[in-house]
């Protein structure tokens, strides 16, 4: 994404914070830009500070703080893949090692082609699914690696 | 009723007389006998509910019968998804494919037949049961805080106002001025729903009593508990009774402002609760000058980011205010310096649902419900190795046996129970013998647990308590906040301590030190997150030893889980030669000739497990 029209469409999302807001608008402005954009670039940032007088050094400290925020480009899809306590207990390891093994992640969270971005969440809230993963906004539930293959694969072509 | 409202339908409302003129005329348009379609839209989206919204759709379009199809929250009965009721009737059909809607059309919605294939079998009696009523599952509920989940479409605030919606409101802003509300809470006893049980009305009254202002209530709605789902269920499927509850608590507090702080894990229920929101102002339900009462509240969402810790008090209002979202001590509790050092109350989600009925039907009634020290219901996300996974409502004082084997039908696939998990990373797991156990927050605290949130975790045979510690640990260890030593330091040499026994590497002398780093951690961490973490480990110490000192003494994981511990085999005689482990392996560790055994070189062998998950034959066995 060129640096200009990512300021030129953040200008539109800072317009609807109030700036005297300050630290208490930082948040959600962040969320939207994320959004927006996919993650959160530093030219975009450094609008944000200006705009609600508060320190880059102090969003830095934010960003890093909150697990969903990503200071580099995603993927195009964004799995999020639940550890929580019943998925661990139906079988989410196996899981998320396999959507790790096929999609060849090799460690990273996000595949070579940008397609995919994997984030591991500590329970999407879905328990009588699991074990489960979301991919955008949609839910697939009681998942095996063989189903999750397919799922990936679906996404793939 | 028509299915889309008309929009000039919201109007603004602006004193209880309309209200009431409103809700007797919605009554009074209700045809009874009409039938009605009710379709869980939101946790059984992800079991192609909206194919099965669509199907009905487009049959009964197609037959042109007068019904109403309603999109709903949550039912409960989630292991059964899709699901759907089908009223005057009260039919309840689980696990619909569109296939089925064609014939549930013409007989149930066209003759209020049941289609017996389609129906419910209750696994006990091998009988099938028509009525969603009678089902086991839903038979042995007390709904308070879920009246109208899955009743209404939460997207549609008139059916929560025919519902008594805003009644309770109306009656605290005209009847009861607010130390009245306080009191009436207090003496309902009701007490947190978030997890450590403080007096509601208590909490009320000294943030009533605190000076400065203007006051904030907050909605805590970042339900981090994994394996909970209590409040998402409510927001997704009657965000209103929740927005009401908050309402009334911000009139009793004397608070202007109010913020809902929402996960953002749960992208329906914030839809839910932005559109539930707009149309309250609209009908002047919220905003300024509440039913021409001059009582003015303004309500906003924040959204978490992905960090459990804010589901504390503290850290809460800190990432409200756009810091870190770390806790501080206490004192000031919030009810002195809260938000932006205001006055502020915190309450959770189903602490806030409970108040509507609470000021509309009085303390005495909700009082009459549950134990002495524990009144009310409590809901609960039942989930791991049970039949009836979902979101059961229950009176306290049930026994545990009753929530697990009746409620929640007992363990699947002919399995024993082991524990039950209560609290997540902060509870404990209860083993069989104190199954009779009643719900309430002393008897779970008396045992090492907690009440917590409300996430149930079942744990059967196959399910290793060392494992389980461990993935708690684990947890915990990636969401401190980093802030005191004990949480920081302390849960990070409890996680190793773990790992190295499920590694197959422990010590006897490993169990001491854990439990001493547990007491210190409990006694020293800042906030509750520190304070409660080492709940796990120690009930699992306490009631499953013998499983530690099997990884320890005897190498092996009883359960069969520790992958160091384990080994995959196949029995030769059993194997059919199918090739299907062989195909599955992902490492090439499993060889042999079509129709002859095969067998699994260990030095390739991952133990992942899919060997074992494929075979049809019962021929892989785990040692």
């Amino acid at each position: 994404m060129s640096m200009q029209t990512g300021t030129a469409d953040i200008t539109a999302l800072l317009e609807q914070y109030p700036p005297e807001e300050g630290q208490g608008a930082l948040m959600g402005l962040l969320q939207d830009i994320q959004e927006q954009l996919g993650y959160l670039p530093v030219e975009a940032l450094e609008a944000v500070s200006k705009y609600l007088k508060v320190p880059l050094s102090h969003i830095y400290g934010v960003i890093s703080f909150y697990a969903q925020f990503s200071l580099v480009p995603r993927g195009k899809h964004i799995i999020k893949m639940c550890m929580g306590t019943a998925c661990h207990i139906r079988g989410g390891q196996m899981v998320l090692d396999e959507i790790r093994s096929y999609l060849n992640l090799n460690g990273r969270d996000t595949t070579e082609d940008k397609l995919f971005s994997l984030e591991v969440v500590r329970c999407l809230g879905t328990c009588f699914l699991a074990p489960v993963m979301m991919i955008g906004n949609k839910y697939y539930g009681k998942l095996t690696t063989a189903k999750v293959r397919k799922i990936l694969k679906s996404y793939q072509s | 009723m028509p299915k889309d409202r008309k929009k000039q339908d919201i109007q603004r409302i602006n004193n209880p007389k309309e209200l009431e003129a409103l809700r007797e005329k919605l009554k009074r348009d209700r045809d009874k006998d009409r039938v009605r379609i009710r379709i869980c839209m939101t946790g059984c989206r992800a079991h192609g509910a909206e194919e099965i919204l669509k199907a009905f759709q487009e049959e009964v379009g197609k037959r042109k019968l007068d019904a109403e199809i309603v999109s709903t929250g949550c039912h409960g009965f989630c292991a059964q998804a899709p699901v759907l009721v089908v009223d005057p009737y009260g039919i309840f059909y689980g696990g619909v494919r569109p296939q089925d809607v064609p014939e549930i059309v013409s007989q149930t919605v066209e003759k209020g037949k049941p289609v017996e294939h389609l129906l419910y079998t209750d696994p006990r009696s091998g009988k099938t049961i028509a009525q969603a009523s009678e089902i086991p599952f839903y038979k042995n509920q007390q709904k308070v805080v879920l009246r109208n989940c899955g009743e209404i479409d939460p997207t549609d605030m008139l059916q929560y106002i025919e519902r008594d919606g805003y009644a309770a409101l109306a009656k605290a802003l005209t009847q009861m001025d607010p130390p009245g509300v306080v009191q009436e809470v207090l003496s309902s006893g009701l007490r947190g729903r978030g997890g450590a049980g403080f007096p509601t009305g208590r909490k009320w009254s000294f943030t009533a009593a605190a000076s400065g202002g203007p006051k904030y209530m907050i909605c805590n709605a970042d339900e981090g508990d994994p394996g909970a789902f209590m409040d998402r269920a409510v927001l997704e499927g009657d965000p209103h009774a929740a927005i009401e509850g908050m309402t009334i608590a911000a009139y009793a507090i004397g608070a202007s402002e109010g913020y809902v702080y929402v996960r953002a894990e749960y992208p329906i229920a914030v839809d839910h609760l932005k559109k539930a929101l707009a149309d309250a102002k609209a009908m002047g339900l919220l905003g300024e000058n509440i039913l021409g009462s001059g009582f003015s509240f303004h309500v906003k969402i924040k959204k978490g980011s992905g960090a459990f810790v804010c589901g504390e008090e503290t850290a809460l209002i800190a990432s409200i205010e756009g810091k870190r979202g770390m806790p501080r001590p206490r004192p000031p509790f919030p009810a002195q310096s809260g938000v932006w050092g205001k006055p502020t109350s915190i309450n959770n989600v189903e602490t806030l649902a409970n108040v509507p009925p609470i000021v509309l039907n009085g303390s005495k009634w909700y009082s009459g419900i549950g134990t002495e020290s524990s009144r009310g219901t409590k809901v609960f996300a039942l989930a791991g190795k049970v039949n009836n996974t979902g979101l059961v409502e229950v009176p306290m004082g049930i026994t545990l046996k009753e929530v697990v084997f009746e409620v929640g039908g007992g363990i699947p696939d002919g399995r024993n129970f082991k524990a039950v998990q209560t609290g997540g990373p902060s509870g404990g797991c209860i083993p069989e013998e104190m199954l009779d156990l009643p719900v309430d927050y002393e008897s779970l605290a008396k045992v090492g647990a907690i009440m917590g949130s409300g996430g149930m975790i079942v744990a059967d045979d196959r399910t290793c308590m060392v494992d389980v510690s461990r993935f708690f640990m684990d947890f915990i260890q990636d969401e401190s906040c980093g802030k005191c030593v004990p949480c920081r330091i302390g849960t990070k040499r409890m996680l190793e301590i773990l790992i190295d026994i499920c590694g197959g590497r422990g010590t006897v002398e490993d169990l001491q030190t854990l439990e001493d780093l547990a007491y210190s951690i409990k006694d020293t961490a800042l906030c509750g997150l520190g304070q409660t973490a080492p709940n796990p480990v120690l009930t699992t110490l306490k009631y499953f030893r013998d499983e530690y000192l099997a990884h320890i003494e005897e190498g092996t994981c009883p359960a069969k889980v520790c992958k160091a511990l384990i080994q995959y085999r196949i029995i030769p005689e059993a194997c059919t030669g199918c090739g299907a482990c062989l195909k599955a392996c992902p490492t090439q560790a499993i060889t042999g000739e079509k129709k002859e055994a095969h067998i699994i070189a260990q030095e390739l062998c991952i133990k992942c497990g899919m060997c074992y998950s494929t075979c049809r034959f019962d021929a892989i066995e785990v040692e």
